[in-house]
């Protein structure tokens, strides 16, 4: 698309874009050629010379158990993240498009989660389920549930799905309500003239309608689990215990920053933006349905 | 809705309940436990209503405190520096981002594509993929502890400049006419008439990014090692250190409610255009 009408000069469109461009390409496209360039590269232990060896850091990288462990971890993770927050926010967010009287109370309450910062989010849930001292740690012992994410790998799993989970619903609940109340209200009534309960209508009306928010807020919330959560994981379990709660970011910024493996990390880095690309054409794909839809 | 049912009228109202109920222990626990002393809080199971402690918790987090097991800096600091940031992100996304496509959209010049696509391409750079190489640049550049550090290499934005974009797009040319037949150019064009008319998607923008802004963990956490420069998402972080006994988890839990308030205050009050931000950066 083009405008007919356009404005004429030389130079005033470089100087509009310089700014822009200056930032992008000293902080966004040198450091990810760089991050390219040493993902072929061994820099020797004192960080004075480095050699060209090709796919090596990857070979290393794809053969070493700790990592694949990290793939299976965050694909655990962003799945749980996203299935669990998805189901809870639409069961939400119908009962919401059915109230009439206190909705904006209920959506105002919902969406506070928002602002909360992911690592402050991870503090709150921490002090929940601290063994020690946690509310909620402690009300589970009493009832036979021993609650340890330092010890138990189950248990931090558990808790930083929890607070993902927490900090996403306000996003996801926001998406559906607007989904739902799109939904023509012929189409619901003339269901129920033709007999349809509420939980057939949901089922054969709202949710097929509902499938192109759905999958969009599906991707959306695995780019979400992948690395909006990396403040999560600091801020609760640090990886741990051992490396069960080690997804790929929290990884990356541990090697390259606490490792000091550059090469490793470089790599690393260069996968996640391999799924970075994927996520984002599976993401544009979706908003080409959309308009057709 | 179409029937009126007593039961699933109870029903919809007792699971938003039990939602907002979920969502908001965390908040309220938090409250709790920053109107109490920390050695009340060590006591399990902790007191679950407010204490008396209120003012003295938010004044030694606010003031910092003498000595403490994790950083002791004082929390005030810390807001300006997080408030310092958000605003400088936000004005600077929004500025830049406003004259790339304006650059864009009214200009007919080499390689316009290219610019296009490589402001795109940034939409798939996001920090955590190139991490390392960023702090080495910023580094070198000598930024590290500094509002410049902490606020420009976050400031390109490929959804804003594509947001401005559409919309530019849609202005009727009709107006361009008008304005040039009447003398203006095109920077006099861009203020007096562009930039009153993107008065809705600007405020929208504004509250989106004023949140990411404010929230950034990852990249304050590399590009600053000094507690006068950490933001307060930082700050609490630092609070947290050694056995969960020694914490003083009152001030923590005030640290984290004062750093969630203004971004709260926020959504909550501009909830019209934070629905719409939300909306249009998906597009």
């Amino acid at each position: 698309m083009e405008k007919r009408v356009l404005f004429r000069s030389t130079w005033l469109p470089w100087l509009l874009l310089a700014p822009q461009l200056l930032v992008i390409s000293v902080f966004f496209f040198w450091p990810a050629a760089q991050a390219l360039l040493q993902s072929f590269q061994v820099q020797d232990a004192f960080g004075l010379s480095r050699q060209w060896v090709g796919l090596a850091n990857f070979e290393t990288l794809f053969n070493d158990p700790g990592y694949l462990e990290s793939f299976k971890t965050t694909a655990l993770f962003s799945s749980l993240v996203a299935v669990l927050g998805i189901s809870i926010s639409l069961t939400l967010a119908v009962f919401a498009d059915r109230i009439i009287k206190g909705a904006l109370l209920y959506k105002t309450l919902l969406v506070v989660p928002y602002a909360v910062a992911p690592a402050v989010a991870g503090v709150l849930w921490v002090f929940m389920f601290s063994p020690s001292l946690g509310v909620v740690a402690y009300a589970l012992g009493r009832v036979g549930l021993d609650w340890n994410h330092l010890l138990d790998s189950g248990d931090a799993m558990t808790l930083i799905v929890m607070a993902a989970v927490w900090k996403q619903i306000s996003y996801n609940f926001l998406f559906f309500l607007a989904g739902l109340q799109s939904i023509p209200k012929s189409l619901i009534e003339a269901a129920a003239i033709d007999g349809a309960r509420p939980w057939r209508r949901f089922w054969t009306i709202q949710f097929p309608l509902l499938s192109p928010t759905t999958f969009f807020l599906l991707v959306i919330n695995m780019v979400y689990a992948f690395f909006d959560t990396f403040a999560i994981v600091d801020a609760t379990t640090h990886g741990g215990p051992g490396q069960a709660t080690s997804i790929l970011v929290y990884k990356v910024y541990y090697d390259g920053f606490k490792a000091m493996d550059l090469g490793s990390s470089a790599a690393q880095s260069v996968v996640l933006m391999l799924i970075v690309i994927a996520l984002t054409i599976l993401q544009f794909r979706y908003i080409e349905k959309k308009v057709n839809y | 809705m179409v029937e009126r049912s007593r039961l699933l009228k109870f029903i919809a109202h007792a699971v938003m309940l039990l939602g907002v109920l979920v969502v908001a222990f965390p908040l309220y626990l938090a409250f709790v436990a920053s109107t109490h002393t920390a050695q009340d809080i060590v006591q399990a199971p902790m007191p679950l209503l407010p204490g008396s402690n209120f003012w003295d918790t938010y004044k030694a987090a606010l003031l910092g405190r003498e000595a403490g097991a994790g950083s002791t800096a004082p929390v005030a600091r810390m807001m300006w520096v997080s408030l310092v940031t958000a605003l400088v992100i936000t004005v600077g996304k929004i500025s830049i981002s406003l004259l790339s496509a304006f650059a864009i959209v009214y200009f007919r010049f080499p390689l316009k594509n290219f610019f296009f696509w490589m402001i795109f391409i940034t939409l798939m750079l996001p920090v955590e993929v190139r991490i390392g190489p960023t702090y080495q640049v910023v580094s070198d550049l000598g930024m590290l502890n500094s509002y410049a550090g902490l606020t420009i290499p976050l400031i390109a934005s490929a959804t804003a400049t594509f947001l401005f974009r559409q919309f530019f797009l849609t202005v009727p040319d009709e107006l361009v006419e008008a304005a040039r037949m009447d003398g203006a150019g095109p920077m006099r064009f861009f203020f007096d008439i562009l930039l009153p008319l993107s008065r809705t998607s600007i405020a929208a923008l504004f509250v989106i990014q004023f949140i990411y802004g404010w929230n950034q963990y990852l990249w304050p956490l590399l590009a600053t090692t000094t507690e006068d420069m950490y933001p307060v998402v930082i700050g609490i972080k630092r609070m947290i250190a050694g056995g969960d006994s020694q914490n003083e988890w009152n001030i923590v839990m005030a640290t984290a409610l004062l750093a969630m308030l203004p971004p709260a205050l926020v959504v909550v009050l501009m909830q019209k255009w934070f629905v719409k931000g939300l909306v249009d950066t998906e597009k």
